[in-house]
This record gives structure tokens, sequence and C-alpha cells, in this order.
């Protein structure tokens, strides 16, 4: 049944990566790219990693859509043809393929108890963290507290972020130096 | 403003309510149940991002203005690097929410995740709204033609 889904999914992502190649509309692209985020969350909803599913549905199908909309209504909204014909890129990617594909041959296989993921802090976390945290879900106490310099270092970044796209495309300088003209 | 897409504005008017709710379950649920501050953080942007695509971003911004967002920012920073000065304070170690109720360190642990969750959320707000408003200040609305 799960491998079923699996093989539903994939084709269904597979259909949208071609279709998002094959477009001219921008706006369609959008579209199908949020399409993509919500069927790779659907992907890591099997995978039972329901955290990051959470994220990747709000914020790589809500968010990134609508900020890309409006970088779409700065620019322009359908792409230019390209006179090349794509061989090169066509075989760029199928070398790339091909090396991920080998890649994962030397991993473990999923849900094997021996690999190196399940091994090694893992444990230790599942073990302590229901008498030591008490919170049910593992995710959150290993966020939060096992890890909570690492968070406080992710919002910093989230921070600096922001800041820098403000100061980058908001404006606000420029219209303080409006101002100081003006006075 | 502009007259038109009626159903889209009653939707969106009905919807707002339970996603700015929806956020806050995952925000302080997010102990039991998947989710947390990032993620409630993004959902409650979404509350006011879907205002202002749909009504306008003069609208949007006489709700949440311009100059809170930008505290709002710094503010869950602040919240999360606080929570970590007040356990210091107390005699712990930074961050180590024990402090919060040295008889039972769990209940400690829950204010403490609670805390700096809601840290975490108020930033997440804040730069995605600010975003928004930094990208859709730049351009005039486009008529629906232009699409």
């Amino acid at each position: 049944m799960e491998m079923l889904i699996d093989i539903v999914l994939f084709s269904m992502m597979v259909a949208t990566a071609l279709a998002i190649v094959r477009l001219r509309s921008l706006f369609a692209v959008v579209m199908l790219a949020g399409v993509f985020s919500l069927l790779s969350a659907l992907l890591l909803v099997t995978l039972d990693a329901v955290d990051v599913a959470f994220t990747e549905a709000a914020v790589g199908a809500g968010i990134s859509t609508v900020l890309m909309l409006s970088t779409l209504a700065l620019t322009s909204r359908s792409e230019q043809p390209s006179a090349k014909a794509g061989l090169t890129p066509l075989l760029v990617v199928l070398v790339t393929g091909a090396a991920l594909v080998y890649g994962t041959l030397d991993m473990p296989s999923f849900g094997d108890p021996n690999a190196p993921a399940t091994t090694h802090v893992a444990p230790d976390y599942l073990e302590r963290s229901q008498h030591e945290i008490g919170v049910p879900n593992v995710v959150t106490a290993i966020l939060a507290s096992y890890r909570g310099f690492d968070t406080l270092g992710e919002t910093g970044v989230v921070f600096t972020a922001g800041i820098g796209v403000l100061l980058l495309i908001s404006g606000l300088r420029r219209r303080r130096r409006q101002k100081g003209e003006e006075e | 403003m502009i007259r038109h897409h009626l159903i889209l504005r009653v939707v969106t008017k009905l919807l707002i309510g339970p996603i700015m709710l929806f956020a806050l379950y995952v925000q302080f649920h997010g102990d039991y149940s998947p989710g947390g501050g990032f993620q409630a953080g993004v959902i409650m942007a979404v509350a006011f991002i879907i205002y202002g695509v749909v009504f306008g971003l003069a609208t949007v911004q006489q709700v949440l203005p311009p100059w809170l967002v930008h505290k709002l920012l710094a503010l869950g920073v602040i919240i999360y690097a606080g929570t970590g000065f007040a356990s210091l304070f107390l005699g712990y170690a930074y961050l180590d929410y024990g402090a919060f109720s040295p008889a039972h360190p769990e209940h400690g642990q829950h204010w403490g995740i609670l805390a700096v969750e809601l840290g975490v959320g108020i930033t997440v707000t804040g730069v995605m709204v600010a975003v928004y408003y930094a990208f859709a200040a730049r351009t005039p609305m486009l008529s629906d033609e232009d699409w």
C-alpha cells in the first residue's frame, strides 16, 4: 500500500516538474511549484516526518508562492523562449541524476536499525526526553530544549535575513533621505 | 480599494479567523502535536498576507503597521535570548529551563519551551510579513488582465 502511494506521489511530482519545464507562463510555473511543494509534503507525511511536512506545506507551498508572485509582479510574467536546443542541460541533468542514484546505493535501507542516524544520539534523546523534559513531541523537546542554542542561532538567522531584505528592497533609507532633502 | 472578486473577499474574511486560531493552536500545542514556533509564525503571517493580497497593502497596513512589524522582528529574538538570561540570573546555565521551577524541573522545561517557541513564532511572523510588505510596496496593484 505504501509502495503504491509512493509511486503515485513520485509520478505526480515528475509530471509537475515536466509541466514546469514546458510552460512559458511564469504564473502557472509558480502555482505548479506550489503543487510540487504540497506533493513533497505528502511524501514526508508517508515517511512519518510530520513536523517537516508541516513546514514544507506552510513555507514551500504557502509563503514562497506568495513571494514568487510578488516577484513576478516586479518583473516579467512570461519566460523568454530560448533559441538554443537544450542538449547540454539535458546531459548535465542526466549525469547529475545518475551520480545521485549511484550515491543512494551506499545508503542504509529505509528504517534500518543499524543506520548511523539511528544509532548515535537518537536513542539517547528518545530514552531521556520523556522523563527529563516530559513533552510528548520529541521533536519539540530536542528543538527547544536539548538544542536550544541551535534554535536561538536559527532565530537569529531568520531575524538577520528579514533585516537584510528590509534594508535591500523596502526603500526605508531612500524615504528617509527624501525626507531629509525636503527639510 | 478595488471592488471586485466578491467571492474571494467573503471567503477570505471567513478564513482569516480560523487561520489565526490554527496558528495559535500550532504555537501553543507544539509540545503535544506536530508544529511549533516556526510553523505557527508562518501560518500567522499567512493570515495577514492573505488579507493584504485580497484587500490591498494599505488596508492590511492599517491593521498591522510596518513600524510594528519591525519591532516584532526584534521582539521575538529578545524573548528567546531573554529566557536564557532569566535562567542565567536564577543561577542556572544559559537556557537551562529547569531554573523556572527548581522543585519540578519538568514544569520548568514546559515554561521554557513555551517562552522560546513564542519568541521564535513572533520573529518568524514579523520576518514573513516584513518581507511581504517590502515586496508588495514596490509594485502598484496589477490588473487581472496583466497576469
